[in-house]
């Protein structure tokens, strides 16, 4: 099977100060890869450098096999419509509606006309179950639940087969959050998606990633949930036998 | 191609091939619309051969709807794709739920109606004439609580005000002071020589400067450059939350946002005429002296003649005014800014011309008020 996303010897500094130091990992097709870290051991920088957004100081970044470090910009747009992103605070356009917003990646990357733009977008937004009534409300009129939901929906506009997310369900509450690990489930299930995602939900990385990577000291280590949870690295010890995770594990019957 | 059409007497036989997905949407769009299924009255699609995305899926859900609304039966042959099931179920379940009714449009020429549109336009008016009043006693409030205590004055953020507005200022008021003292010299020259009263330029360009444009130029530039600031920087607090947070810690927003820009151009403002009317009148000199040939000392013997003991304050004092006007409308703006970024660039565009109208409407207050009084 071929990899979605494979990651290798990527450096990233920022002056004196060393990120990422020879990072490699690698995400399979139709898996759900749920990445860790502390805050600062350089999430957002990986992510930043896996998009394209920002430029690796070496190593190497494939998508679906093709290396978006060598890429001139025109290549590099055709990549991008080839996987969805949600962003932290949902990062919706506030001068558009909900509808618009998801339009918009469609209206650049696809020619139709308005009829189909229309019900497309308003399959997309009731797919990621929304409200219909939410189409015309601004971002600032939405709850951060459906500001979530929203930003998914706008990343699905292209039908990508990968997603990239970023903390999907930080602020959300446990009821919320529930409910958005199993819509990414669900459609991860049935549209036969790679979904990548940043988190530090306990319960989403135990409920639904069926491959963990943790970022520390520079490096990605990457293996099933059960592996990295046995780890000696004491980061990880800490991070996964600490008295947050033991209650999880209780729970969960791990 | 995408899909290819087989036909037997009323029954159609589509058979798909390709990837129907969204980067090639356009394309199948296009060829499903040259499909024609006139008088057929059965459909049967064969999608073995065909991948979907959720938007090809779509479009061909969207063709089989039409021909069920046509009065085709349409059918797969074999299983329908996974996908077209996940729309059919998506669809579906939100049909069950509750449509939210349309929006009552208001019907024209509806007595009640346009009643009702009276009394809520008139009550919106009333609100707005209502926010500024409500905006200048808060701000009344913070200062005059800030006042006793030299503490609350927040000396620093008053000073880095005056930096912003005043002292980075300086080139630019210096040079417009400049530039219209030597138009004033150079109009009033060319239209008094036919007089033969060109000494009289002299009384032009110092009771001008120094009575109204010294100070009016100087309030109208600081409008556009700190006016525009004061609302975007407090419209970006806003849409950051910053402002909520202040207010959640507990610290009035008008005393550390809103006060100490007010101050800070009310120092800065005056200050800058000054030197709008030092720059002014040696341009009017220098060109005095290039233009009409006339010595300094002289400029000087009949600018002291021209002035009155009031001329330099009857300019100085409309300064603070203009600044407070200034001051106010731009931080005004700035805290109305709600939800977008949209917003933000109508209210900093809203404070500049709000500011500047105010501006020229307190300087022909002026005007009028002086003439009366006759100074």
């Amino acid at each position: 099977m071929a990899a979605a996303v494979e990651v290798r010897g990527l450096c990233n500094t920022f002056g004196r100060q060393i990120v990422h130091r020879n990072l490699d990992f690698t995400v399979e097709e139709g898996v759900i890869f749920g990445i860790v870290g502390g805050s600062g051991a350089g999430k957002s920088v990986l992510l930043r450098s896996i998009l394209g957004l920002q430029k690796p100081r070496a190593g190497s970044v494939n998508l679906y096999g093709r290396d978006i470090t060598r890429m001139s910009s025109a290549e590099l747009r055709t990549v991008k419509a080839g996987y969805g992103v949600t962003f932290q605070e949902g990062a919706l356009f506030s001068a558009l509606t909900v509808l618009q917003n998801i339009q918009l990646p469609m209206i650049e990357h696809l020619h139709l006309p308005r009829r189909i733009l229309d019900e497309l977008a308003m399959l997309k937004l009731k797919l990621v179950g929304l409200r219909p009534d939410a189409a015309g409300k601004f971002p600032s009129q939405l709850s951060g639940g459906m500001v979530k939901r929203a930003a998914l929906a706008r990343a699905l506009a292209l039908d990508p087969p990968l997603l990239f997310l970023d903390e999907p369900t930080s602020g959300l509450d446990p009821i919320g959050a529930q409910a958005f690990d199993d819509l990414v489930k669900n459609l991860q299930r049935q549209l036969n998606l790679t979904v990548v995602m940043i988190t530090h939900d306990l319960d989403t990385l135990f409920g639904i990633c069926t491959r963990v990577g943790v970022l520390v000291d520079g490096r990605m280590i990457s293996d099933t949930l059960a592996n990295i949870a046995r780890s000696p690295q004491p980061w990880i010890h800490a991070y996964f036998q600490g008295p947050r995770a033991q209650r999880r594990r209780v729970d969960h019957g791990a | 191609m995408y899909c290819t059409l087989q036909r037997q007497a009323e029954e159609l036989e589509l058979s798909l091939h390709g990837h129907w997905q969204a980067a090639t949407l356009r394309d199948i769009h296009a060829e499903l619309a040259s499909v024609s299924l006139r008088g057929a009255s059965q459909l049967h699609v064969a999608a073995a051969d065909a991948s979907f995305d959720l938007s090809g899926a779509w479009l061909l859900h969207d063709f089989l709807t039409q021909a069920t609304a046509e009065g085709i039966k349409a059918d797969f042959q074999g299983t329908t794709p996974p996908v077209l099931q996940l729309i059919e179920r998506t669809l579906k379940a939100d049909r069950a739920a509750p449509e939210v009714d349309e929006t009552s449009q208001t019907v024209w020429l509806d007595a009640a109606a346009a009643v009702e549109g009276l009394g809520r336009r008139t009550v919106r008016l009333w609100r707005h004439l209502d926010a500024p009043l409500d905006f200048m006693g808060r701000v009344s409030v913070a200062a005059a609580r800030a006042a006793p205590r030299v503490k609350q004055w927040r000396l620093t953020s008053v000073a880095r005000h005056v930096y912003d507005t005043g002292i980075a200022a300086i080139p630019i008021v210096a040079l417009i002071g400049f530039l219209i003292a030597v138009i004033l010299a150079y109009m009033g020259a060319q239209q008094l020589r036919k007089f033969g009263a060109d000494i009289f330029v002299v009384d032009l360009v110092t009771v001008g400067v120094l009575r109204e444009l010294g100070v009016l130029l100087t309030a109208i530039i600081v409008a556009g450059r700190s006016g525009s600031a004061f609302a975007a920087e407090i419209g970006a607090m806003c849409l950051n939350e910053e402002v909520d947070a202040l207010r959640a810690i507990g610290v009035d927003p008008y005393e550390v946002l809103v006060v100490p820009r007010l101050l800070g151009l009310m120092i800065a403002l005056p200050l800058l005429t000054i030197i709008a009317d030092v720059i002014g009148l040696t341009g009017g000199a220098l060109l005095c002296h290039l233009l009409l040939d006339m010595p300094l000392t002289q400029f000087l013997n009949r600018a002291n003649e021209a002035i009155a003991s009031t001329t330099f304050w009857v300019g100085m004092v409309k300064a603070p005014i203009f600044a407070l006007l200034i001051a106010i409308s731009g931080t005004w703006c700035g805290l109305r800014v709600r939800g977008s970024s949209r917003q933000l660039g109508r209210y900093t565009t809203l404070a500049v011309v709000e500011s500047i109208f105010l501006v020229i409407l307190a300087d022909a207050l002026f005007a009028v008020i002086f003439m009366k009084m006759d100074v």
